[in-house]
């Protein structure tokens, strides 16, 4: 009776499908979100919790939402009062902060100048990476529990303006778990201490596991005004672009950063999530290796070409930077053109792009003595910034029509740095970066990108090609100490000007920041791409 | 036999660390973890010393001594990214994984057994043809891109399973976290694991099928069906009995690479479980994770291997004759 048997397996078969549908429909029914979490997804990972471990802007805007530091900044990145509430420079080389009276960190010790000496002795000791944000020669001065003096070797007019992520730790919470010490990258046992933190922010930590999940709770010992109205806040790293905008379309998750240029049109038109879009500071740009007297990966022998200013504005020219911006960013790109953010610069606007002219590019090469181009090597990254890899190859064939032949060396960051910060010599002829200056301030970049460095690499740590001008160089050391603010701007106008001319570097464009929310959550989006709980709702 | 078990271990021995050995020359080309580890202010000579801290400037040979000596003591060093022990980390990794990988293997015996007996009796009825197609998507499609579908069909469309994740999981002593006991954990349990058994449905379906049709042409089923017996009995009873032995082999062999291929499932679900571990460590040159890794899943392997040699040795003694006197 194969018809019996067939019915018996037919029928056995649909009641298992109608039982998992049956299951799945239950179980959806049940799931309701709770009113007031916010559920957030990034692509990376939080690891040890200590605010001095890792000098990343990821890290380091997790942890604002429970540390503060004794300055802010403000939605529109303006410096404001954070624990000190108010300063002032007594003499160029004396700086006081009053600092705010009444703050408990979360566990309910008070915070005190004790708190804020131990928290500069902290991040100038061995193992911390953060030690750039205070001059290692300062001395720190308690003049009563509310007031600290810092004392200069040399005039600094942007001491604090990376203080906002210089967040201020507990001294006798630290000594109590252990963590009196940075927790560095090389420690090889850091106890449970990595994984506590205890500031004086509007959140606590309540459970971490690095890599699957943490929650933040509100601190009830906070001594601001909320502007959220958050109950909880749940953060999960999601790796996969895919199952990350699934996630937000499927409303398992509220935020999600970032989501992939060509996945915004889908979140625009799900009726429940839209994309969050604006101008990231960070400027991609291309670099020259200008140190080494053969490219080894040009058919130009026994010399550079690229030491020739003419051959670098040469390949500037050739750059269509508004077919990379409409085709390859979809329109989310904003040329610039210097290495620093518009935003970041208050006179930007005087400055322009070389224009768009393949003629001329021409004609620059063969006044060089290269008609018929030349072949060179070109390092790109292919998972670091948006559309890395694409900007580059669009790069190649724009260079190609000038004779110029590119051969693009695409790989992943983690080989790509490898390659291009190999230590003792930089080993790239022709390179794509994006830098952002973490201090938002234009010093960082002659110091860190144009500063001149020597075979080993002691000079501008991320001047991967080795441009090298002593006139920026001695502007840069003006700068650092000029307080006058109108000189100080002139003078960085001044080194500009001179990299500008010479076709330093080819600055392209900002990418923007591209975050994914349910309709019903508001937050704040800053071009730093800091996520900060404090100013979200959730209606 | 104990002469051959001995044998076999040395081998096995050998493989794994020639695992280790390969494994551990290839790191040197996922990239420098340093640069992973420091923030970009990081000044080139606190970046070298760190590197020497690390011990990454020793030639290979002894940075891989050193590995071997201190794995063979079960210490797998220090995550970098994590700051915490690799061996305690994997060992809270590993239930998800298990879990998952137990439940997918269930469902394929489950779903795949059922579909092959249907299959191998009522060849030519439409249904027996669907599941033979449905079969062939099974083997064809990429594990990364039926758990995409799934996610797109299930979760995002039908608004019924959670997309990623692992639910709410209960902690039992501190060793063990399962999510078998939860609303949530049973719910983001239905599509990783459909998702990595498809593959091995597919294979025992196609196993049963077959010899299900090899059983049936036999002898004693023509006895049996000229002794009157039902016809049930015949199928259940003799045939299916008789086809389920090498299901059995092959089940037991899969579950080693469920757990290994359970990378991709683990990432396209942003499931917590030793796969993702790995491949967020290559993402970060977390070169003590990823050697840990590699060492666990050659040591599943080879001991799967192991015991089913002794076991074809216990069932068949021509082997261990051949065995010894070669």
């Amino acid at each position: 009776m194969p018809q019996t048997l067939s019915r018996y397996f037919a029928t056995s078969l649909r009641w298992a499908g109608l039982a998992f549908v049956a299951a799945c429909l239950s179980l959806a029914a049940a799931q309701q979100a709770s009113a007031k979490t916010l559920r957030y997804a990034f692509q990376g990972t939080l690891n040890a919790l200590d605010p001095y471990s890792l000098n990343e802007t990821f890290t380091l805007g997790m942890l604002g939402n429970v540390f503060e530091g004794l300055t802010k900044r403000d939605k529109d990145l303006t410096i404001i009062p954070g624990l000190a509430e108010s300063w002032e420079t007594v003499d160029p080389l004396t700086w006081r902060f009053h600092l705010r009276q009444g703050v408990k960190f979360a566990n309910g010790n008070d915070f005190t100048a004790d708190d804020v000496i131990f928290s500069a002795e902290r991040v100038l000791a061995e193992g911390s990476d953060l030690k750039t944000r205070i001059p290692a020669d300062s001395e720190w001065v308690k003049i009563d529990d509310h007031t600290v003096e810092v004392k200069l070797k040399t005039p600094n007019p942007i001491l604090h303006y990376e203080w906002d992520t210089w967040y201020i730790m507990d001294k006798e919470w630290a000594e109590a778990e252990g963590a009196v010490g940075p927790i560095s990258a090389r420690d090889t046992n850091p106890g449970p201490a990595a994984f506590k933190a205890n500031g004086t922010g509007p959140f606590v930590i309540e459970s971490h596991e690095p890599g699957i999940k943490t929650v933040f709770k509100p601190n009830s010992n906070w001594w601001g005004a909320p502007e959220h109205n958050l109950t909880e806040v749940v953060f999960t790293p999601i790796a996969a672009d895919g199952t990350r905008v699934a996630a937000l379309l499927a409303g398992d998750v509220d935020l999600i950063d970032p989501v992939p240029v060509q996945d915004i049109p889908r979140v625009n038109d799900n009726a429940d999530t839209e994309a969050l879009v604006g101008p990231e500071l960070r400027v991609i740009h291309l670099g020259f290796n200008q140190i080494r007297d053969e490219l080894p990966t040009s058919n130009v022998k026994g010399k550079n070409p690229f030491r020739d200013p003419n051959v670098r504005k040469a390949v500037y020219q050739a750059i269509d930077i508004e077919a990379i911006k409409d085709r390859i960013m979809r329109g989310l790109a904003t040329p610039v053109p210097l290495l620093i953010a518009n935003d970041l610069y208050a006179n930007a606007d005087e400055f322009e792009r070389w224009p768009y002219d393949p003629d001329a590019a021409k004609a620059l090469l063969a006044e060089a003595g290269y008609p018929d181009g030349f072949t060179v090597g070109m390092d790109c990254p292919n998972d670091r910034y948006v559309n890395d890899e694409a900007i580059c190859q669009a790069v190649v064939s724009m260079l190609a029509r000038i004779g110029v032949t590119v051969n693009l060396n695409a790989q992943p960051k983690a080989q790509y740095f490898a390659k291009v910060l190999a230590p003792g010599g930089y080993d790239t002829d022709f390179y794509l970066l994006g830098w952002t200056p973490s201090s938002f301030d234009s010093w960082n970049i002659l110091t860190n990108l144009a500063g001149c460095r020597d075979e080993t690499g002691a000079g501008g740590p991320f001047n991967l090609g080795g441009y090298c001008n002593e006139k920026v160089d001695a502007l840069a050391e003006q700068i650092v100490v000029e307080i006058d603010e109108a000189k100080r701007d002139a003078l960085i106008k001044e080194a500009y000007t001179i990299m500008t001319g010479e076709t330093s570097h080819i600055p392209l464009h900002q990418q923007s920041l591209v975050w994914g929310k349910r309709k019903n959550v508001d937050i704040v989006q800053r071009p730093d791409n800091q996520v900060l709980f404090y100013w979200a709702t959730v209606n | 036999m104990i002469a051959f078990a001995i044998k076999r271990l040395v081998q096995a021995l050998g493989v794994i660390l020639v695992v280790a050995l390969i494994s551990f020359v290839m790191f040197r080309f996922v990239g420098d973890p340093v640069n992973q580890l420091v923030g970009v202010d990081t000044s080139p000579e606190e970046r070298a010393a760190l590197r020497e801290a690390l011990g990454l400037n020793d030639p290979v040979l002894l940075q891989f001594g050193r590995f071997v000596l201190k794995a063979a003591q079960f210490d797998f060093g220090i995550s970098y990214q994590f700051k915490q022990p690799v061996a305690s980390l994997i060992a809270s990794r590993l239930p998800a994984t298990l879990e998952l990988s137990l439940v997918s293997a269930l469902f394929a015996l489950a779903v795949g057994v059922p579909m092959g007996v249907y299959t191998g009796l009522y060849r030519n009825t439409w249904l027996a043809r669907g599941f033979l197609a449905v079969s062939l998507i099974g083997v064809s499609l990429p594990t990364f891109l039926i758990g995409i579908l799934l996610i797109f069909v299930v979760s995002v469309n039908l608004g019924w399973l959670p997309s990623f994740g692992r639910g709410q999981t209960v902690d039992l002593g501190g060793v063990w976290t399962t999510g078998l006991l939860t609303k949530s954990g049973l719910q983001s349990l239905i599509l990783p694991s459909i998702t990595l058994g498809l593959f091995q449905m597919t294979l025992i379906m196609r196993l049963v099928r077959g010899e299900m049709l090899e059983v049936l042409r036999t002898d004693y089923i023509k006895f049996a069906r000229a002794r009157g017996l039902s016809r049930r009995a015949i199928n259940f009873g003799h045939a299916l009995k008789n086809t389920l032995v090498p299901v059995i082999t092959i089940t037991g062999l899969q579950v080693g690479s469920i757990i290994a291929f359970a990378i991709i499932t683990e990432t396209v679900f942003q499931w917590p479980g030793m796969g993702l571990l790995f491949l967020q460590a290559v993402q970060n040159v977390d070169i003590p994770i990823m050697a840990a890794y590699l060492l666990l899943i050659a040591f599943l392997f080879v001991l799967i291997n192991f015991i089913v040699d002794l076991l074809y040795v216990a069932v068949d003694p021509r082997i261990r004759l051949g065995g010894t006197a070669g």
